[in-house]
C-alpha cells in the first residue's frame, strides 16, 4: 500500500491505496471523480485526460502514487463558481460533442494546449489543433466540431 | 417553434463537465463484486479440462460460474437461441467466454480470469468465406437468391460486360465507452438492470429468461451510451445477463466492462463481404444487368447476419434502375466473432458492390464516373411514371438528380476535374484523384413488425413535462430532438422538458434503437401523447370558457383560451383542479409498409434518404500514403428537427465510413486470433485524418412522406458517403498507370494496399 497525498481540484486529499492504483483509478474509484474517463486502458483514446502540476497527463499512464504531492485538475475542477471555463462553454457551444465520452479528455487537452501556446506567443492555427490532438480520439463527431470548439476558446481565453 | 432550432445536445452541459453518468460512473452499493469473462484462445475445439481452482484462489475472488454451474442455461443470442453466454463443451472463437469470475474488484476479476487451466483439443477452424463454402459452413441451407429479369441474358446481350471482385473489410466499432453492465438484485427475486444498450427490451427479455423471471420481474433501464453504431443492438446482451445471473446466485449487485482488448476480442464487428460481380452496359452507359454475389462472413453464430445480409441486397441498386438484376447472398459460418449490427447493417456493403461496378464500368467506357452514374440514376421526383427498385418497391421521392448537380456546382466540379489533371501531369511522385459517391437509403426497419415505438408523458401542475420513450440515447441526439418535438407540441421552452431515462418499466415492448428510425418512431410516439394530454387539456378549458376546443392556442410558454391567458402551469393545475389526467401514453407505427422476404418482394421502406459527396485524395507513390484533402457534402434530411444535430451525424458518418474504407483493418492470424485488439494496432481516424477542407451542409426539402415534421432519419446514410473516399483513391491510383489499368482497390484501402495497387498500375 502507498499513502498518497495530493491537491485535487483545489482540496486537499490523502489516501492509501494499493502501489498499482493507476491515477485513473484513484480519481474515479477512491475519490468518485467519474468525469475522467477510461476508453482504452492503454494510454491512446485521450478520454482520462488530466492536469497534474499544470501538465495534460493521460490519467491512465500514472500510478497514483507517481502524483504523490502534486496538484491535479480534473473536469469536474474547471468551472468556477458554478461559471463554465471558456473551453467548456466552446464545446457545449459549437456542438463539440456528442455520445459525450470522449469530451473532458478533449477539453483539458484544449485547456492545456491553449495556455501552453498562449505562454510560448506561438500562434494555435488550425494545423497545430490536429497536430496535438492526435492522442485524443473520437468515433462520433469526425472532429470538426472539436476544432471549432477549441478555436473558439482561444479566442475568449 | 423548438422544431428545426439548431439547439446543443440535450446533455452538453453535463458532458462538458464530467457530470454526465455512464454505467461505469453510477455509485454502487457497498458490497458489489465486478465481473469478467475467461476467454477461449482457441478458435475452434472441444473443452477436454478447465480447472479453475487457481480462479477460486485468486485475491478478491467471490464467485466463478462455467456453463455446468449455472441454474439454468442462459443464452445471449438475439435471434437463434445459438449463443449460450459460456461456452458449452465447445468453443466456436477465439474470444469465446468460457467461465465468468466475480470478485470485489474490476482488477482482481481480471487478473483471476487469467488464471485458468483451460485445454482445448483443437479442431479445424474455418476463418475465412472460402473455406466456409468449401466445408458448406452457412447459415440458411443455402445462399438466398433474388432475380428480377432475366441479368445474365441481359448482361450478354449488353455493348459492354465488366467484371470482378471487390474485397470489404469488416469494422470494430470502437465507441468510446466499453460494453458496460450492472444489475442490482431487488427484493422478492426481482432484477434491476441498469446496461449501456441500444436494446433495452431485449436485454430485458434475455435477462428474464436466463433468470427464469417473467419479464415483468426484470427492469432494464439506460440514460445514455458512450457511442454505440450498432455494436450495442445486441452485443452488451453477454454482459446484462452475466451480471444478472451472478447477481441471482450471489444476492449482490455486480458491474461488468470490458477492458478494450475484451471488448475486441469477445465482440461482433461489421461484417466483411467479398462481392463478385458481372455487369453489362449499354454504349450509351445505359446499365443493362448485374449479377452479384455476396459473400458474408458471418462468424460463428446466427445473431443479425441474416437481416444484415438482406439489407445488403436490399441496397445493391443503390441509386439506380436496373433492369435485370441477379444477388446471390452467401451467410458463411465461421469460427470468428459473431459479425454484427453496424451503422449502415448491410447497407454500405450493398452500395459498395453498386458503386464499384459505377466506377469500373465508367473507367472502361472512358466515361466521368459521375456522367455515367446520372444517366443511370432513378426518375427524379415527382416522376410521371416512378421506377421500380428490384424488390418492386416505387421509387417516388428519388431526389439526387438535382441534389448532385448542386453539390457539383457548390464544389466546383468540372473546373478541379480539369486542374487536377493538369497538376498531375506535372509532377513524379504525386497524384490527386477525385470521387463521387451517391447514397440512397432505405429508411425502415426490414422486420415490418419492429417498426413501431411506445412513449410516455406526463406534465406536473408546475409545467414540467417528464418525457419518455422507447429510444436509446448514443450520442446522436435523439433525446434532444424528440424534447424539441414535445417542446412545440405544448408551446413551451424545450426547458420545460425534462427528458429521462429509457426505462422498460415506463415504456414496453420497444425496438432497438437502430436503422435510422429512433426520432422517426419515437418522435411520433411521444407527439401522439403530447397531443393526447394536450387535446384534454383543451377540452377542459374550452368548457371553462364555452369556447370550442380547437380555439385553445398552446404557444410561447403560455395557454391562450377565450379572453384568458395562462402560463402552462397555470393551464396544468387548472386541468388537474378539474380532474384531468395530465399523463398519457403514445404509439406509433410506421404506415404502408409491407414487405414478403422468402419472395423478395413488396414496400419494405417508409421512404428513402438521399445524400452525395465528393472527396479529393492526393496519393504517395512511394509509400502509398495519402491524405483527404477535400470532402463537399450536401445530404438530405428533410426538414431537420435540428440541423447541428444532423450535421454532427453527417460529418461524423462521413468521416466513419472513410475509416472502415481506408485505415481501419482487422486481421486475424492463421489460428483464427484477432491480432488488432486495442487503438495501437486498429486505426480509427484521428484527428490528422480529417478532410483539410470539409464542407456539408444539408439538402433543404420536406419530407413527402408523413414523418414527424416531415423529416429524415440521418443516422446511417451518411456513412456510406465515404464510399467516395474509396473512388477518390482509385481515381488517383489509376492516374499512376495513365488510366490504362483499372485499379480494382479492395478495402480497406490502407497504404500498404494503395502502394500495392500503385505498383500493379506501373505494370
Amino acid at each position: 500500500m502507498a499513502q498518497v497525498s495530493m491537491t485535487v481540484n483545489g482540496k486537499a486529499v490523502k489516501r492509501s491505496v494499493p502501489d498499482t492504483t493507476l491515477l485513473s483509478e484513484f480519481l474515479r474509484e477512491h475519490l468518485r471523480l467519474t468525469g475522467t474517463h477510461v476508453g482504452c486502458d492503454t494510454s491512446q483514446c485521450g478520454a482520462c485526460v488530466v492536469h497534474v502540476d499544470g501538465r495534460a497527463v493521460k490519467s491512465c499512464t500514472m500510478l497514483a502514487a507517481g502524483a504523490d504531492g502534486a496538484s491535479v485538475v480534473t473536469i469536474e475542477g474547471l468551472a468556477k463558481d458554478g461559471a463554465l471555463h471558456p473551453m467548456q462553454t466552446a464545446f457545449n457551444d459549437n456542438h463539440g460533442l456528442q455520445c459525450g465520452f470522449c469530451t473532458p479528455g478533449m477539453i483539458m487537452s484544449g485547456v492545456d494546449m491553449v495556455a501552453r501556446y498562449k505562454a510560448e506567443g506561438r500562434e494555435l492555427t488550425e494545423a497545430a489543433i490536429r497536430h496535438e490532438l492526435e492522442g485524443n480520439i473520437c468515433r462520433c463527431t469526425g472532429y470538426h466540431n472539436i476544432v471549432k470548439s477549441i478555436q473558439d476558446a482561444a479566442a475568449r481565453m | 417553434m423548438s422544431v428545426a432550432d439548431p439547439l446543443p445536445h440535450d446533455s452538453a452541459r453535463l458532458h462538458v463537465t464530467g457530470a454526465a453518468r455512464y454505467v461505469d460512473d453510477i455509485p454502487l452499493p457497498a458490497n458489489a463484486l465486478h465481473l469478467a469473462f475467461g476467454l477461449s484462445d482457441v478458435a475452434h475445439g472441444v473443452i477436454e479440462a478447465l480447472d479453475l481452482s487457481a480462479v477460486r484462489a485468486s485475491d478478491g475472488v467471490v464467485e466463478v460460474l462455467a456453463a455446468g454451474d449455472l441454474a439454468r442455461p442462459a443464452d445471449v443470442s438475439p435471434s437463434a437461441h445459438d449463443e449460450p453466454l459460456l461456452a458449452e463443451g465447445r468453443v466456436h472463437y477465439a474470444g469465446q467466454p468460457v467461465f465468468v469470475v466475480a470478485a470485489t474488484s474490476h482488477r482482481a476479476a481480471r487478473v483471476a480470469a487469467r488464471r485458468a487451466a483451460l485445454r482445448v483439443a483443437p479442431l479445424p477452424a474455418i476463418l475465412t468465406v472460402d473455406e466456409a463454402l468449401a466445408a458448406g459452413s452457412r447459415f440458411e441451407g443455402g445462399p438466398v437468391v433474388w432475380d428480377k429479369g432475366d441479368a445474365e441474358a441481359a448482361i450478354a446481350a449488353a455493348d459492354l460486360v465488366v467484371e470482378g471482385t471487390l474485397e470489404l473489410g469488416g469494422q470494430e466499432h470502437f465507441y468510446l465507452e466499453g460494453q458496460a453492465a450492472l444489475a442490482l438484485p431487488g427484493e422478492g427475486g426481482e432484477m434491476h438492470v441498469i446496461a449501456s444498450t441500444q436494446h433495452p427490451t431485449e436485454v430485458q427479455h434475455k435477462v428474464a429468461h436466463a433468470l427464469g423471471l417473467p419479464q415483468a420481474m426484470v427492469r432494464v433501464e439506460c440514460r445514455r451510451m458512450g457511442g454505440g453504431f450498432g455494436g450495442k443492438e445486441s452485443q452488451g446482451n453477454a454482459l446484462a445477463v452475466a451480471v444478472a445471473v451472478v447477481a441471482q446466485a450471489t444476492g449482490r449487485p455486480c458491474k461488468m466492462r470490458y477492458d478494450r482488448d475484451d471488448d475486441f476480442l469477445i465482440t461482433g464487428k461489421r461484417h466483411d463481404f467479398r462481392i463478385d460481380y458481372r455487369a453489362g452496359f449499354g454504349r450509351d452507359g445505359r446499365i443493362r444487368g448485374v449479377a452479384f454475389r455476396h459473400l458474408v462472413r458471418c462468424g460463428w453464430s446466427q445473431d443479425l447476419s441474416l437481416p444484415v445480409a438482406d439489407r445488403a441486397m436490399l441496397h445493391a441498386d443503390n441509386a439506380y434502375r436496373i433492369p435485370a438484376m441477379r444477388i446471390e447472398s452467401h451467410r458463411l459460418r465461421t469460427n470468428t466473432q459473431s459479425a454484427t449490427a453496424f451503422r449502415g447493417f448491410g447497407g454500405p456493403q450493398g452500395v459498395a458492390g453498386i458503386e464499384r461496378v459505377m466506377d469500373h464500368a465508367a473507367h472502361a467506357l472512358g466515361l466521368d464516373p459521375i456522367e455515367l452514374r446520372r444517366r443511370n440514376y432513378y426518375a427524379e421526383m415527382p416522376a410521371p411514371r416512378p421506377d421500380r427498385t428490384p424488390y418492386g418497391q416505387e421509387v417516388r421521392d428519388f431526389i439526387l438528380g438535382g441534389l448532385t448537380e448542386k453539390l457539383l456546382d457548390g464544389a466546383d466540379y468540372a473546373a478541379r476535374r480539369a486542374e487536377i489533371a493538369a497538376w498531375n501531369a506535372g509532377q513524379r511522385v504525386l497524384r490527386r484523384g477525385i470521387g463521387f459517391a451517391p447514397v440512397k437509403f432505405g429508411i425502415s426497419f426490414t422486420l415490418s413488425h419492429l417498426n413501431q415505438a411506445g412513449a410516455l408523458v406526463h406534465v406536473y401542475t408546475d409545467g414540467s413535462v417528464h418525457l419518455n420513450h422507447g429510444g436509446t440515447e448514443m450520442g446522436q441526439g435523439l433525446f434532444q430532438k424528440v424534447a424539441q418535438v414535445a417542446a412545440a407540441e405544448f408551446g413551451v421552452p424545450v426547458s420545460a422538458v425534462r427528458i429521462t431515462a429509457t426505462d422498460t418499466a415506463k415504456v414496453p415492448n420497444t425496438s432497438a434503437t437502430a436503422a435510422s428510425s429512433g426520432s422517426d418512431l419515437n418522435g411520433m410516439a411521444v407527439q401522439a401523447a403530447c397531443a393526447e394530454i394536450r387535446a384534454r387539456m383543451a377540452g377542459h378549458l374550452a368548457s371553462l370558457h364555452q369556447i370550442t376546443p380547437d380555439a385553445v392556442v398552446f404557444a410561447g410558454g403560455a395557454v391562450q383560451a377565450g379572453g384568458a391567458r395562462y402560463s402552462f402551469a397555470e393551464a396544468a393545475t387548472l386541468a388537474w383542479q378539474g380532474r384531468v389526467s395530465l399523463s398519457a401514453t403514445g404509439f406509433y407505427r410506421t404506415p404502408d409498409i409491407a414487405w414478403d422476404r422468402a419472395r423478395g418482394e413488396g414496400r419494405p421502406f417508409y421512404y428513402f434518404a438521399h445524400g452525395a459527396a465528393l472527396t479529393e485524395v492526393v496519393v504517395d507513390r512511394l509509400t502509398g500514403e495519402y491524405r483527404i484533402l477535400r470532402a463537399d457534402i450536401l445530404h438530405d434530411a428533410g426538414a431537420s428537427l435540428n440541423p447541428a444535430l444532423d450535421i454532427g451525424q453527417i460529418e461524423g458518418g462521413y468521416v466513419q465510413g472513410v475509416g472502415w474504407l481506408t485505415t481501419e483493418e482487422l486481421v486475424w492470424d492463421n489460428a483464427g486470433r484477432l491480432r488488432t485488439h486495442a487503438p495501437s494496432t486498429y486505426k480509427i481516424p484521428a484527428f490528422g485524418d480529417r478532410p483539410a477542407v470539409f464542407n456539408v451542409a444539408l439538402h433543404q426539402g420536406a419530407n413527402p412522406a408523413a414523418t414527424i415534421h416531415r423529416s429524415k432519419a440521418v443516422g446511417e446514410p451518411p456513412l456510406m458517403l465515404g464510399i467516395s473516399a474509396l473512388m477518390a483513391l482509385s481515381d488517383a491510383v489509376a492516374a499512376f498507370g495513365g488510366g490504362r489499368v483499372y485499379p480494382a482497390l479492395d478495402a480497406p484501402a490502407t497504404p500498404e494496399r494503395v502502394l500495392a495497387a500503385v505498383e500493379r498500375m506501373r505494370g
